[in-house]
């Protein structure tokens, strides 16, 4: 009965070519998904938001993550951060390529700095999310 | 690049500011209940804020 009601509420894949620029051009650029789709307002706010939360991050001289491996906490920081860092996108190419390279210091601002980075990778990735069902149709 | 240099506080508070918004727009499906989620979300945070801090503050002693 449960397991009848799970397949009911399974909804088939939208073919590629519907989500799939939506979703690159999100990652590329921080609402841009939204624009392509036409919700203008609420790209603006995603654009405005990851990018502010991005540049704080580079003015708080955080750090950049670069995947290793060793221990298993090592792995996933390390690697779960430089996975944060790259879903900001043209953001994190155009700091790389202007040769932005923080070590990990001390101190709260550096912290911080670190976190806000990969935070804003982080909420690309629910923005992306949100591109894929407004392209899916199963959101307006 | 300009340098920022911000206390714990207002660090937490714009952290709080862009998180809220992005969770404003994605979460909810009108304009009506992105507000109230995103000013909801924005005070949890706020709450949070106060909350531990006045917390480690009395458990440092």
């Amino acid at each position: 009965m449960v397991k009848d009601k799970e397949v009911q509420q399974k909804q088939p894949m939208p073919p590629l070519g519907a989500w799939i620029p939506a979703v690159a051009l999100g990652w590329l650029i921080p609402g841009g998904g939204h624009f392509l789709l036409k919700r203008n307002g609420r790209g603006g706010l995603l654009l405005a938001s990851v990018t502010g939360m991005f540049l704080c991050g580079l003015m708080m001289q955080g750090a950049m993550f670069q995947p290793q491996t060793g221990d298993l906490l090592t792995t996933l920081i390390n690697t779960g951060g430089f996975i944060g860092n790259v879903c900001s996108g043209i953001l994190y190419l155009l700091s790389v390529c202007f040769g932005y390279s923080q070590v990990d210091t001390a101190g709260h601002v550096h912290d911080y700095g670190t976190k806000f980075l990969v935070t804003a990778g982080l909420l690309n990735i629910l923005a992306m999310v949100d591109a894929y069902e407004i392209a899916a149709g199963r959101k307006d | 690049m300009p340098k920022m240099n911000l206390s714990h506080f207002e660090a937490a508070f714009l952290f709080s500011v862009f998180t809220s918004v992005v969770l404003g727009v994605v979460t909810k499906r009108t304009d009506r209940d992105r507000l109230h989620y995103g000013v909801y979300t924005f005070g949890c945070f706020l709450l949070a804020l106060f909350g531990i801090g006045w917390l480690m503050y009395f458990g440092h002693g």
